[in-house]
């Protein structure tokens, strides 16, 4: 509800963030929280449709949470919050937050912060110990399987152990988290953060096993006997790559490579010199412009580069979208990420025609030409313009194009399962259903790369349709 | 209706029940009238005077598709002995001594062989009874000579009287009458039980030995010409009681017409369910000493589908022939209004007091005139819903009418001119030949036995009853459990239950509902939802709970009733009352130990609604018989309250829901006549919003204790969902304060004024429960297209059930997030979701029809959530025609108007971009109830206009003036409102700045409020005067009325057609765009495919359909729409909510709080600014609707829209796409197609509103060269009763031409002699004076735009005028300038709703100057009670002479003030006070500092100068004695707003000065 006036009388506060000098030399993460977080609270309109609630794809309560923050009541708020999601304190730090634009005051001003406010909640609720493990009053004896750690499997795994099943989550790397874990530098989400959430499931009676990489450790067909139900939540991993001259040169990797080596060192591990990709000293090209790029950005930069440029293919977007025209719908417009601010080179409508040898297979440089956007018949054209070839100096390049689909080869080649025509593994949002009994399928396996949030929402809702087949009933929210 | 030549196979008369057509809704009002003689000198010539007064009331009645064709009128007279003896001896008998014989008056069948047996069914029972049949006698009539049409000859009977001998063995000749009464009955429940068919029923019109009816299917003046009997010279009597019918449907039936045996009725009953249920529970309980066995011949009182006065007519009958005098039976079916009463004596009250308990009140807007042939009289309901007004003459002559001037009688034989006031009684006693005033017979009866000291040994008041201990509540953690089995959501918390326990008041929302019915829906919903609250339109009208609050009540009484008829009974009956019918938890236990505190006199018995959950669904059924035996059992036990209760509700016991039970118990104790032997006290887990115990009261509890509700509220409080600062016990004394308010609303939108009348009166129409589900619960209650039975109402219960008390994670801590009231993602449906919202406004800012077409389609396409009716509609297959050749989307868009959205609630932008886009579409925009800006009356340069053309007129009166009136293409009464009907708006002072003041004529920053009621239409023939009143003011314009939809609103129409409306609305329940409490946004009126279906079908069928147009109105989207509802019956359709989301809303709900931050609804100027619409955005809209509209009509093979309109056989219901639920559904009615019989069944026609013949023609020439040229004029002229709203046609001739500002005063003056119709002076011009020697009616100077009225008795009057009536109910009301003096006393609400009218009278009855925003009152004589209700401007000065003003004065807004002089003033302010003169117009402008002792001479001197009162020089020549005895009325807002204005005035005087 907030405050009927709070919208007119406060301004939005956001993140407040460390100086670039000084959160640069570190991996921790360098945002803090308004102070007064009712405030923020008090500028909900408590629209009579809350755009923000359907903006946000696992729907939290948000204008109900906002209130409870307004007032002051933290643990009303936790509760609100925990009704649709496991995970706020994943959600409130990495999603991208599009309940914000939908936010009914971003319509005519500032949203309100609603992410801020989820992480508020959340970290009081941590803070006071008001986190404590739901164990279910009877088990089933029913068993299943979560295969892959991400938000999905995670928010799967504990709806369905709070139902009273036996979980067990197998994930192919050495720790628990998918991409949460190694895909996303701890300077944004620090990994205590996830560890602490495992504390609570394995109380509820989920067991993690890592190292395990079914089809490829594990037999597939091992889990379909030995469990009642399989639930595949093994992320969209196949890297989009980019097939121009000279990509087997050295320097040229994956964001994906990059960023989980960097992370495994942040978390402890020793990195073989021979295998560890530094950025330190170099011009550092990343090709793609979204988040996973922003992260190479970041991590680059506290590598120590000489420079860092980011290319996009795509056209700069306004900065100011006209708001009665895509609000409240997810806008294309220009953002600058924190790791953008803390210094790089953006370029737009940019192609990568060949990457440049400096004769001893090492990469130096990419060969760059524009490109321009043009609609035709509805579908958009991208052409070359003449004469805009430039040379762009690069001594490591890092592919984030983003995924193509799941990792194919292994588990879903073993188990042979219908896929969509994008690749992924087919199974509607109804029932999750695969077209293998008792298999199961959420997530960015299912519906390919995509958010955090929709990965929880996706296994939580996929959870139900397990329990509703397990037990011919649900009581599990969809 | 000439049916028996071209239709043989449909009945004449009244037609079948076909499609949504029954013919149980038809509502009746009427003009009724009486002449006496008081010495009970019998002579022919009363009978004649009683024919002239029936006749001078014709246009109170009405015509139906032919005007030759009469809704019914009658006669009642003494029996005339002379002329009966002179027949008799004709026909070769002879005749006793008067009152040694009966006369029946019989309607016989046509058939020959019928009217045979039923003859000698007559015959046997008169013998039976004891009695001897002396002859048969033809009554002679002239069909012919009475001009009566085929169609009401078809049905025509033959008409015979039969002569009875009294027989030995009556001790008297009452014993005799008793007899003829029970003979009556007795022949009537034989010849029912053969069950002839006929079109001319068997009815007995009377059979008396002291008085006979005549009357049949006529217009008024018909009844002379026809019975012939009636003329002739020998057929005399002292008295004659008539009546003329307005009946909104056109088939009335011979035996509707009234006089009834012994009453004739002006008004409506609107507990009649009620009040026939109680009767049929008393069944076992009554005895009566003078009627003895006889009493159980009698049953049943009232057949089941009587007209409401027939059942009055029933009751008073049965209580008169028990032994009750006339007066005292009237006094028991229609109480005064005596609960909440001041200054009615303690006698008096404990005799009402003690009457409530043996019978309800007959409920409802009344004049009642009643005779038993010795005595005649008549009374009027509590609230003076009806107009009654008598004069008596020096030559004992006694002449009553709904009006004055329905008989010419010299002025100087006139003594007395009066009024009946409410509540009041008028007795004329022929045999002891005087007039016995309401004072004398009231205390005559109050003290025939002590009736304080019976309720002392007889009455128990519960909170004199010792407190005992209350169960304790559960912890958080059960309690949650319970309430989710009870099906509470987070929303009825926060939007419910939270604001009325911090407010004491039910929360107020915005923007309609966009829910499924309940039916629709796919989740549990509370039963209550099925049930939609009935709500008075038209017919008679809903009450003001808050303003008019004295003559409402919640008192209840628990328990057994006594005897009805053991008036003399010594054993006291014990009764418990309540002064309100919630209990908190310790008054249930005082109840459920009742036995501890009263000796065993009362025996309370607690009966468990729950049943083991295993049983499951299957086991409702046993469950609720177990409990219906169970409850008879107890009641033979001499259990004598029942506590029906769900508390037991656990993890293995489900309970049946407790309204089900509550009803169940409550008809089945009913049938077995036993319910009025036990009280019904409910304890209900699942009662928490205003509703729940609205429909547990109305299905028979009579007095319910919500536990849940209180112990959630205490759990909130701890878990902090209410501040901590209210202490517990005050919570729940808010929540049930604002629970009882909430009842009272619910009841007054029905015009419902006691809780005991209703208890059990069942005031909801089933929408979505199948008939057998009803039938065996709710019995009577009328359910339109089935739906769900006991088995879907069982599965909903349990699956709350199981969802309480399965383990669900993440969801322990959580109720259901609800969705009802705000939309919620996995909550209720809605149909404005976020995507759709966005879709269209992107697709019109983006002109995209694509986009339009995807908004369109998940509209439409409601597979898989279901959320309207139409939802469920499906085309049949028809052969297309080219797109090409269908007509132009710009012509359909003709068709489409916006909603009534006043400029107030929205904004100056938000509104005239309405009018701009609607205009250049060659639409209609409506500017809603709050008046509009002149200027927006002119055009733009630019060519485009901001004038809406429909001008609509609301119960509050804001803006209308004639000017505004003028610059109408159409005039929309609105009636109802889906948001909600019954209610009257109200605009927050946040939103009335001065701009809004200023088109209101109102203060700026005083909040105002619309009454429930116009209080100038009360019943059908009023509203008939005001479209007579509007169409006068501009005679090009269209009047129409909006009604909601709700059963039996196809009658209501079909009324208001046949009182000249030329446009109808009918609105669905779910749109609205304003503020308005939940309940009834939710839970009062139903879906429009409803309501338009059974309007057009009634209107086909009542060949009334093209001679108005038919809009329809209500959450309208999409093309689909437009068509179904063209399909339907609509000629046009009109757009609310989504035209604003067209122009940016997005439905945030806050119309109410002024925060709408896209500055639509709000007036603030920071918001305003965030407004983005623009025209072309709605015209987008619109046209993107029509091309949808444009494409289905090709598909459906429709060229013109005009072919399609009716055409509701095309439409099937959609069965892939129906659930569980909605399985049940029966959509046949909705798309029945009523033979029309070659008749257009689209709008084609025109009405007549007789405009020619009025006198204004001829005012209007003799003025033309004032009007035209400026040129002063004088007029003189005589005026009758039949010359209404005089000077109004001329009005607005003179505001078309030179608009409000109008002409120079006094330029056109109008001398007139004698009695004026209706509404003299209505929306008088500026420029017009009217001069009346003589009196007025009802409505003097409503919508007074600044003309003058003057009225003062003729000069030959021999009255003293300040001791009489001069002018009736409802004098100018909506008054916006202009001054009025009246030598005399006005009726009841006078002033009401005045905005600037200055007016000066000699005394005023109850509700004076109620709601005034504005003007100056003078009243210079007595007040009735409640005077200065609601008002909050203006100022009345009042003479207080014996200091006891206060008392009858309403002093929630206004304070009293002494008459200060300028130099008292002075010392506030330095003002001025106003100049005012003797000639020209008086102007008063209200300030702080004025010299009221000036102000007050001076309009005294004027009063004096026009109307040469006598009273006015009586005060002038002692005004230093007077002065002192006059009260200011001061509204405290109004001197507040008057004070800031003052203040900022100052200051800007101030800074312009140092400017300077």
């Amino acid at each position: 509800m907030g405050k009927p006036t709070g919208f007119k009388e406060f301004a939005r506060e956001g993140l407040s963030y460390a100086p670039v000098a000084d959160r640069i030399v570190h991996y921790k993460e360098f945002s803090s929280l308004p102070e007064d977080m009712s405030r923020q609270g008090a500028r909900c309109m408590d629209c009579g449709i809350p755009f923000c609630h359907n903006g946000c794809p696992i729907n939290n309560l948000i204008p109900d949470f906002n209130d409870a923050v307004y007032r002051g009541k933290w643990r009303e708020a936790l509760d609100i919050l925990h009704t649709t999601n496991n995970f706020p304190e994943f959600t409130g730090r990495v999603c991208p937050a599009p309940c914000e634009e939908a936010c009914t005051v971003n319509l005519i001003g500032d949203a309100v912060s609603i992410k801020n406010i989820e992480l508020s909640i959340i970290e009081k609720g941590w803070e006071k110990d008001w986190i404590v493990p739901e164990i279910a009053e009877h088990k089933s004896g029913k068993r299943v399987a979560v295969v892959g750690s991400g938000p999905a499997g995670l928010s799967c795994a504990q709806q369905l152990a709070r139902a009273g099943h036996d979980v067990v989550v197998f994930e192919k790397n050495d720790r628990i988290g998918g991409l949460m874990r190694y895909g996303i530098p701890n300077f944004k989400f620090d990994k205590k953060v996830i560890d602490r959430r495992l504390t609570q499931m394995r109380a509820e009676g989920v067991e993690f096993k890592v190292n395990a990489n079914i089809g490829v450790d594990i037999p597939a067909k091992k889990l379909l006997e030995d469990f009642d139900a399989v639930v595949l939540t093994g992320g969209s991993e196949k890297s989009r790559d980019l097939p121009a001259p000279g990509r087997e040169l050295k320097g040229i990797h994956f964001a994906m490579e990059f960023l989980p080596m960097n992370t495994k060192r942040v978390l402890g591990d020793k990195i073989p010199a021979d295998q560890w990709i530094s950025a330190e000293g170099k011009h550092v090209v990343v090709i793609g412009g979204g988040d996973t790029g922003s992260d190479c950005i970041g991590t680059s930069n506290r590598h120590g580069a000489a420079s860092v440029t980011q290319i996009e293919i795509l056209p700069k977007p306004s900065a100011n979208p006209d708001k009665l025209l895509v609000w409240p719908n997810w806008p294309m417009k220009l953002r600058t990420s924190t790791s953008q601010e803390e210094g790089c080179d953006r370029d737009w409508e940019v192609n990568t025609r060949r990457f440049v040898d400096d004769g001893k297979g090492n990469v130096k440089a990419i060969e760059c030409v524009r490109v321009e956007w043009k609609q035709e018949n509805g579908q958009w054209k991208m052409s070359e313009v003449e004469d805009s070839e430039f040379e762009l100096k690069a001594d490591l390049v890092l592919l984030a194009m983003g995924f193509l689909h799941p990792v194919h080869e292994g588990m879903l080649d073993e188990l042979g399962v219908d896929k969509d025509g994008r690749g992924n593994v087919a199974a509607n949002t109804d029932d999750y259903r695969t077209s293998l009994d008792k298999v199961f399928s959420a997530g960015d396996m299912r519906r390919g790369q995509s958010l955090v949030v929709w990965a929880i929402n996706e296994g939580r809702r996929c959870a139900a349709s397990v329990d509703e087949y397990l037990m011919g009933h649900t009581t599990l929210p969809r | 209706m000439n049916t028996s030549t071209s239709h043989p196979h449909m009945e004449p008369g009244m037609p079948k029940k076909q499609g949504l057509y029954n013919p149980a809704n038809e509502h009746d009002a009427c003009g009724v009238g009486f002449i006496a003689n008081i010495k009970n000198e019998k002579s022919h010539v009363i009978v004649q005077k009683g024919l002239e007064i029936l006749t001078r009331l014709t246009h109170r009645g009405a015509a139906g598709a032919d005007p030759r064709e009469g809704d019914g009128a009658g006669i009642l007279t003494q029996l005339p002995h002379t002329f009966f003896a002179a027949k008799a001896t004709e026909l070769g008998f002879s005749l006793p001594e008067p009152g040694h014989y009966g006369v029946g008056m019989i309607f016989f069948p046509k058939n020959k062989g019928h009217r045979n047996t039923c003859r000698s069914v007559i015959e046997q029972t008169i013998v039976e009874e004891g009695n001897s049949v002396l002859g048969w006698r033809e009554v002679p009539v002239d069909a012919v000579a009475a001009d009566l049409l085929d169609s009401v000859l078809a049905c025509e009977p033959v008409i015979e009287q039969v002569f009875i001998a009294r027989g030995e063995g009556f001790a008297d000749q009452d014993a005799f009458e008793r007899k003829l009464f029970v003979t009556r009955k007795v022949v009537n429940i034989r010849v029912r039980k053969i069950g002839f068919v006929d079109v001319a029923k068997f009815y007995t019109a009377s059979l008396s030995s002291r008085t006979i009816v005549y009357k049949g299917m006529f217009l008024s003046h018909q009844v002379g010409a026809y019975y012939l009997d009636l003329s002739d010279p020998l057929f005399a009597s002292a008295l004659a009681l008539v009546h003329q019918r307005f009946s909104t449907n056109t088939f009335p039936s011979w035996e509707l017409a009234h006089p009834f045996r012994m009453v004739a009725h002006n008004g409506e009953i609107n507990t009649l369910r009620g009040n026939l249920n109680w009767m049929n529970a008393r069944r076992h309980s009554m005895q009566s000493d003078v009627l003895g066995e006889d009493l159980n011949r009698l049953w049943p009182i009232s057949n089941e589908g009587q007209s409401d006065t027939a059942c009055f007519d029933n009751a008073l009958e049965l209580l008169y022939m028990g032994g009750y005098s006339l007066a005292h039976a009237a006094m028991l079916m229609i109480p005064e209004a005596w609960a909440g009463n001041t200054l009615m004596d303690d006698e008096r009250k404990a005799f009402y007091e003690h009457h409530a308990a043996l019978m309800e009140p007959w409920d409802g807007p009344a004049a009642v005139a009643f005779t038993d042939g010795r005595q005649i009289g008549a009374t009027l309901d509590r609230n003076g819903l009806r107009p009654a007004r008598y004069l008596i003459t020096d030559d004992n002559l006694v002449v009553g009418a709904s009006e004055m001037g329905v008989l010419d009688i010299p002025e100087e034989k006139i003594v007395k001119k009066w009024r009946l006031q409410p509540g009041k009684m008028l007795l004329i006693d022929l045999e002891e030949g005087r007039i016995i005033d309401d004072e004398e017979i009231k205390r005559k009866l109050a003290s025939a036995r002590p009736y304080r000291k019976i309720l002392g040994e007889t009455q128990i008041q519960l909170e004199d009853l010792p407190d005992k201990i209350p169960t304790m509540p559960p912890n958080h953690e059960v309690l949650l459990q319970r309430m989710k089995a009870y099906g509470y959501s987070q929303e009825d918390l926060k939007f419910l239950m939270a604001p009325m326990a911090i407010s004491g008041q039910e929360a107020i929302g915005s923007m309609g509902n966009d829910n499924p019915l309940a039916v629709l829906s796919n989740r549990s919903r509370h039963l209550s939802n099925y049930f939609r609250q009935l709500f008075a339109q038209v017919t008679n009208p809903p009450i003001d709970p808050i303003r008019e609050e004295m003559v409402m009540s919640l008192t209840s009484i628990i328990g057994p009733n006594p005897n009805l008829l053991g008036m003399n009974d010594n054993t006291p009956h014990l009764r418990l009352e309540v002064h309100q019918p919630i209990l908190d938890n310790v008054e249930l236990e005082k109840i459920r130990y009742i036995d501890q505190s009263t000796n065993g006199k009362f025996r309370t018995i607690t009966l468990s609604l729950c049943y083991p959950v295993s049983q499951g669904v299957e086991g409702m059924k046993p469950a609720i018989d177990a409990l219906c035996a169970a409850a008879e059992k107890a009641v033979s036990e001499q259990y004598n309250i029942v506590i029906l209760s769900d508390r037991g509700v656990d993890a293995d016991n489900i309970a049946i829901p407790s309204l089900l039970a509550t009803s169940a118990v409550h008809q089945h104790l009913i049938r077995q006549g036993l319910r009025t032997e036990t009280g019904l006290v409910v304890e209900a887990g699942t009662a928490r919003e205003v509703h729940h115990f609205a429909t547990l009261a109305g299905y028979g509890a009579e007095a319910i204790n919500p536990y849940m509700a209180f112990e959630v509220l205490y759990d909130m409080q701890r878990s902090g969902l209410l501040p901590d600062d209210i202490p517990r016990d005050e919570i729940r004394k808010r929540y049930i304060k604002a629970v009882g308010k909430g009842i009272y609303k619910v009841m007054s939108k029905m015009g419902i004024s006691t809780y005991q009348s209703y208890c059990g009166a069942q005031i909801f129409e089933a929408v979505g429960l199948s008939s057998q589900f009803v039938k065996d619960y709710f019995t009577g209650t009328r359910t339109q297209i089935e739906g769900v039975g006991l088995a879907e109402i069982a599965e909903e219960t349990m699956q709350l059930h199981r969802e309480a008390f399965a383990h669900s994670p993440g969801y322990r801590n959580a109720l259901d997030v609800g969705g009802q009231y705000a939309w919620r993602n996995k909550g209720e449906e809605h149909t404005l979701t976020p995507e759709v919202i966005a879709k269209v406004q992107h697709a019109v800012r983006t002109n995209n029809y694509k986009l339009y077409k995807e908004y369109a389609k998940s509209i439409n396409e409601q597979n898989g959530r279901l959320l309207t009716l139409r939802g469920l509609f499906k085309f049949k297959p028809c052969t297309p025609v080219p797109l090409e050749e269908v007509e132009a989307a710009t012509s359909i868009a003709k068709r489409f108007a916006t909603g009534a959205m006043s400029f107030g609630s929205i904004s100056h932008e938000a509104h005239s971009t309405l009018a701009i886009a609607m205009n250049r579409l060659g639409g209609k925009s409506n500017t809603g109830e709050g008046g509009e800006e002149p200027e927006r009356f002119k055009p733009l340069a630019n060519g485009d206009s901001m004038r809406s053309a429909i001008k609509q007129v609301a119960s509050g009166r804001f803006g209308v003036t004639t000017e505004y009136l003028a610059n109408a293409d159409q005039i929309q009464i609105k009636m109802a409102q889906g948001a909600k009907p019954g209610e009257g708006g109200q605009l927050p002072g946040h939103k009335v700045d001065a701009r809004i003041g200023r088109v209101r004529h109102s203060t700026p920053g005083v909040g105002l409020i619309s009454p429930p009621p116009h209080h100038d239409i009360y019943s059908i023939e009023d509203l008939a005067q005001l479209i007579f009143d509007l169409k006068n003011t501009n005679t090009d314009a269209d009047i129409s009325v909006k009604l909601v939809s709700e059963i039996g609103v196809g009658t209501v129409a079909a009324g208001v057609v046949k009182a000249h409306a030329d446009h109808v609305v009918i609105a669905g329940h779910d749109g609205g765009t304003g503020a308005s409490p939940l309940t009834s946004i939710k839970h009062a009126g139903s879906p429009w495919e409803l309501g338009l279906a059974e309007t057009q079908q009634t209107l086909v069928l009542n060949r009334l359909r093209s001679r108005m147009t038919l809009q329809a109105d209500g959450q309208m989207r999409t093309g689909r729409d437009v068509v179904i509802a063209g399909l339907l019956g609509a000629d046009e359709i009109a757009f609310g909510t989504i035209a604003l989301v067209a122009e940016g809303c997005i439905m945030m709900r806050k119309c109410h709080l002024n925060t709408c931050p896209v500055g639509v609804a709000t007036q603030d100027p920071e918001l305003r600014q965030k407004f983005v619409g623009k025209p072309e955005d709605v015209i987008n809209f619109f046209m993107f609707v029509a091309e949808e509209a444009r494409e289905l009509m090709a598909e459906l093979g429709f060229r013109t829209f005009d072919e399609l309109i009716g055409r509701s056989d095309l439409l099937d219901t959609n069965d892939a796409i129906r659930h569980w639920k909605s399985q049940g559904l029966d959509l046949g009615p909705l798309f029945h197609r009523v033979e029309p019989n070659g008749t257009p069944v689209f709008h084609c026609d025109k009405q007549d509103h007789g405009l020619d013949a009025l006198i204004d023609n001829w005012l209007i020439k003799q003025a033309k060269s004032a009007i035209e040229d400026k040129k002063p004029v004088i007029i003189e002229t005589k005026i009758r009763n039949s010359d209404r709203s005089f000077g109004t046609m001329l009005s607005g001739k003179i505001a078309k031409k030179h608009g409000q500002a109008g002409l120079v005063d006094d330029t056109i003056v109008i001398k007139a002699k004698g009695t004026a119709g209706q509404s003299l002076g209505a929306w008088l011009s500026r420029g017009v004076t009217i001069e009346l020697a003589g009196e007025g009616n009802d409505y003097v100077g409503k919508g007074l735009s600044g003309g003058r009225i003057v009225i003062y008795p003729p000069e030959k009057s021999g009255i003293v005028a300040e001791d009489n009536i001069i002018v009736g109910n409802t004098v100018l009301f909506g008054a916006t300038e202009g001054e009025c003096y009246f030598r005399g006393i006005g009726g009841e609400r006078f002033a009401v709703r005045n905005s600037g009218a200055v007016a000066v009278v000699e005394g005023v009855g109850d509700h004076g100057c109620e709601y005034m925003t504005g003007g100056t009152v003078v009243v210079l004589g007595g007040t009735g009670r409640n005077f200065a209700a609601g008002m909050s401007g203006g100022v009345a000065y009042v003479l207080d002479a014996d200091g006891t003003f206060e008392s009858r004065c309403n002093m929630a807004q206004v304070e009293l003030q002494p008459i200060l002089s300028e130099s008292d003033a002075l010392e506030d302010y330095d003002h001025q006070g106003p100049d005012m003169e003797m000639h020209g117009r008086v102007d008063i402008e209200h300030s702080l500092s004025q010299n009221d002792q000036q102000i007050l001479h001076t309009l005294i001197s004027r009063h004096v100068h026009y109307t040469n009162s006598a009273v006015g020089k009586k005060m002038l020549a002692n005004w230093a004695d007077y002065c002192g005895k006059f009260v200011k009325v001061m509204p405290v807002e109004y001197r507040r707003a008057l004070q800031d204005i003052e203040t900022e005035k100052a200051a800007k005087e101030g800074k312009e000065l140092t400017h300077g």
